[in-house]
């Protein structure tokens, strides 16, 4: 999937030839200590900046290059590690925006919204997964950090993309809800393949059945949660306190 | 219930609301029914004619109701701040003054009534022209270009005498002998209830347009534009295309200039008619969907009324302008819509009081500005237009030092006045709204 991917900064180089293979409807997790690179990567794969040099596809497409809403077109979705949403739009509306375009209407200004039974329909449901029906009219910049989170994920989700990339889900959230959060993106991300960047090694352990571990721009280290623990690299890097 | 995971396990599904259509029919038929009523509210009986100066004025509102609302589709809509809006207003304008002319002399087989149209159409092409330019920009960018935009073709105008006719403009005739209903246009009447249905047409399309899928990708945009990358849309062909179809109802406005004053000049397209369409958006509030269409409404008033009354009628709009965007920046519509959830919680009775007073201490502020002002325009302006000031029928000696003095007491005491129970509003406000059960409808 990823093939030799770096990434310049002016004269310095973030990402430092990442090569990465995410077998489809595998649940991969990055990991690694702050400033690894982990959420650049996440901005590569999703086009927000140009890789500097690599190749990135996904299945038999390259998608370095292309524009973010052209990546997202083709079936990979991302969240955001500081929560990005339509915060003057109430959540319905976010969600609903979220299907639009992979439900066919394009930039349609001849639909009319309230009468699409199907796509109504769809955000209903979604939002029922979510446990944000309750507060479905509701202005998102409004809602408690948590449940914008959760329409985040929700936002991701939507658009019925094939590959969704998760960053930080689970940030900020306190034991409980982070439970919640494990369940939900487990629910909705089943069938697909998930690439999330993660802190909490309970999360990791709990739902990833691949590790990679990024360090400076590298990956040290990928496998299955068993072999990771196990690595005596990532036990230095990275895990030391809960390894021992 | 602040966080999903103590919501409770029951589920209630909604119905969804609002299946039937986009929108409820009897706001409409109401504003047609008070449009078509109006004229006659203002009939002069004793000579068995409509009012020419209440007919003009009404005329002119229905027309910058149409350019107000284009105007919010970028403003409120996208978030754009566009200063070309005047241009796209102008060149449907121009256009429809040049088909008049060709239809006059029977060039052009098309009725008068579908004239706007055509003018929509202009309006549409050449917004597609300078949109392509400057919508690949956002917020402080495109805002620079636009106006570069219309400094570009408001010299444009004074320049090429063939399409614009140079600082003189170009006059046409509406009375161009075609109509669908056989109407021959020559009186103001017509014109008026001709402005009318076409503003009836272009609010209903703008108000479906904000219920479609791109008009809710244009909200989204101006939220976060680049969360709208990531749900697919390109946030530059949003822009494009919402820009694209405010020039197509600019232009149906300006259309509607050409054939009610039958002379387009270089000020149909200029920087100061796009400044008042932001005047019109803004006090009326930029939001809401009707707010552009209370600031159009007022600020015209205010421009044929105050105007007559007044040289200084422009410090009077760019006060209310600065005092709404310091005080009020979700306009009109906003102050009225943050009292809703007061309302529905029957608690609107508790700052009736509040704003009762509130009152005098306005006025006599008011009172007080409008009298500096006035004075000190009949200093300059006033002595020079040989004109006498009067209130309320009397005249003034500005010479005397007594109506200086008073306007600088009622300014100053009501000024301090007005603080004070502005004060008191606040902590009744604040009062009234923490006691209210935590909610965040969406507006």
């Amino acid at each position: 999937m990823l093939r030799d991917v770096r990434k310049r900064f002016g004269p310095v180089e973030v990402i430092r030839g990442v090569t990465m293979d995410v077998a489809a409807g595998e649940r991969h997790a990055l990991i690694g200590p702050n400033g690894a690179g982990k959420t650049t990567l996440f901005n590569l794969i999703s086009g927000r900046f140009p890789v500097t040099s690599g190749e990135i596809s996904v299945g038999a497409s390259r998608i370095d290059g292309l524009p973010p809403h052209r990546i997202n077109r083709l079936g990979i979705s991302r969240s955001f590690q500081i929560t990005s949403i339509f915060h003057r739009l109430s959540v319905f509306e976010n969600i609903r925006c979220a299907l639009l375009w992979s439900q066919g209407y394009r930039y349609s200004f001849w639909h009319p919204l309230s009468r699409q039974c199907g796509l109504n329909e769809s955000t209903e449901r979604l939002l029922e997964d979510l446990n944000l029906t309750a507060r479905r009219d509701t202005v998102a910049g409004l809602l408690s950090y948590a449940e914008q989170r959760a329409l985040e994920i929700g936002m991701t989700v939507a658009g019925g993309a094939s590959v969704i990339l998760l960053d930080e889900p689970t940030a900020g959230m306190s034991h409980s809800e982070t439970e919640y959060a494990v369940a939900l993106i487990r629910r909705l991300t089943q069938g697909r393949t998930l690439v999330m960047v993660e802190h909490d090694m309970k999360v990791v352990f709990d739902l990833a059945d691949t590790i990679s571990v990024m360090v400076y721009g590298v990956i040290i280290a990928s496998g299955s949660p068993v072999d990771i623990r196990a690595n005596r690299a990532v036990q230095e890097a990275y895990l030391g306190a809960l390894a021992a | 219930m602040t966080s999903p995971v103590q919501m409770p396990e029951v589920r209630v599904r909604r119905p969804l609301q609002r299946r039937t259509f986009g929108f409820r029919i009897w706001p409409w038929l109401v504003t047609l029914a008070i449009c078509i009523a109006l004229p006659w509210v203002f009939y002069d009986w004793h000579h068995g004619r409509h009012s020419g100066f209440m007919l003009s004025m009404l005329s002119q509102m229905g027309m910058m109701v149409i350019f107000a609302l284009s105007f919010n589709m970028l403003l409120g809509q996208a978030g754009l701040l566009s200063f070309c809006h005047s241009v796209l207003f102008g060149f449907g304008g121009y256009t429809t003054v040049h088909l008049l002319n060709a239809a006059g002399a029977g060039e052009l087989p098309v009725p008068i009534e579908l004239m706007p149209l055509l003018a929509g159409l202009s309006g549409l092409a050449f917004a597609i022209v300078i949109g392509f330019i400057a919508t690949r920009q956002r917020s402080t960018a495109f805002a620079m270009i636009t106006l570069g935009i219309v400094q570009l073709m408001t010299t444009a105008a004074t320049m090429f005498h063939h399409f614009f006719g140079g600082e003189g403009g170009i006059n046409t005739d509406r009375q161009i002998g075609i109509s669908l209903f056989g109407l021959d246009y020559g009186s103001s009447t017509q014109v008026y209830y001709l402005i009318i249905a076409w503003m009836m047409i272009a609010a209903i399309a703008m108000y479906y347009h904000t219920g479609t899928p791109l008009g809710r990708m244009a909200n989204a945009c101006r939220d976060n534009h680049e969360r709208a990358q990531f749900v697919g849309y390109d946030p530059k062909v949003v822009r494009f295309l919402q820009f694209a179809l405010s020039g197509f109802f600019a232009g149906i406005g300006g259309g509607l200039f050409a054939i009610t004053y039958e002379i387009v000049t270089f000020d149909a397209v200029a920087a100061p008619l796009a400044a008042n369409a932001l005047l019109m958006a803004y006090i009326g509030g930029a939001t809401t969907f009707v707010g552009p269409v209370l600031g159009a409404i007022l600020i015209t008033a205010l421009r044929s009324g105050v105007s007559l009354m007044s040289n200084s009628w422009l410090v009077y709009v760019g006060i209310l302008f600065i005092g709404m965007v310091t005080f009020a920046p979700a306009g009109l519509t906003g102050i009225v819509l943050a009292h809703a959830p007061i309302a529905r919680a029957g608690q609107l009775h508790r700052l009736w009081l509040s704003y009762l007073r509130l009152l005098v201490p306005s006025l006599l502020t008011l009172l007080g500005f409008v009298g500096m002002v006035e004075l000190l325009s009949f200093l300059t302006i006033g002595a020079a237009q040989g004109k006498q000031l009067s209130l309320f029928g009397y005249p003034l000696d500005i010479a005397s030092t007594a109506p200086w003095l008073a306007a600088m007491f009622c300014l100053v005491a009501g000024g301090w006045w007005l603080w004070y129970e502005t004060d008191r509003v606040r902590l009744a406000w604040k009062d009234v709204v923490t006691a209210l059960p935590r909610s965040g409808a969406a507006t």
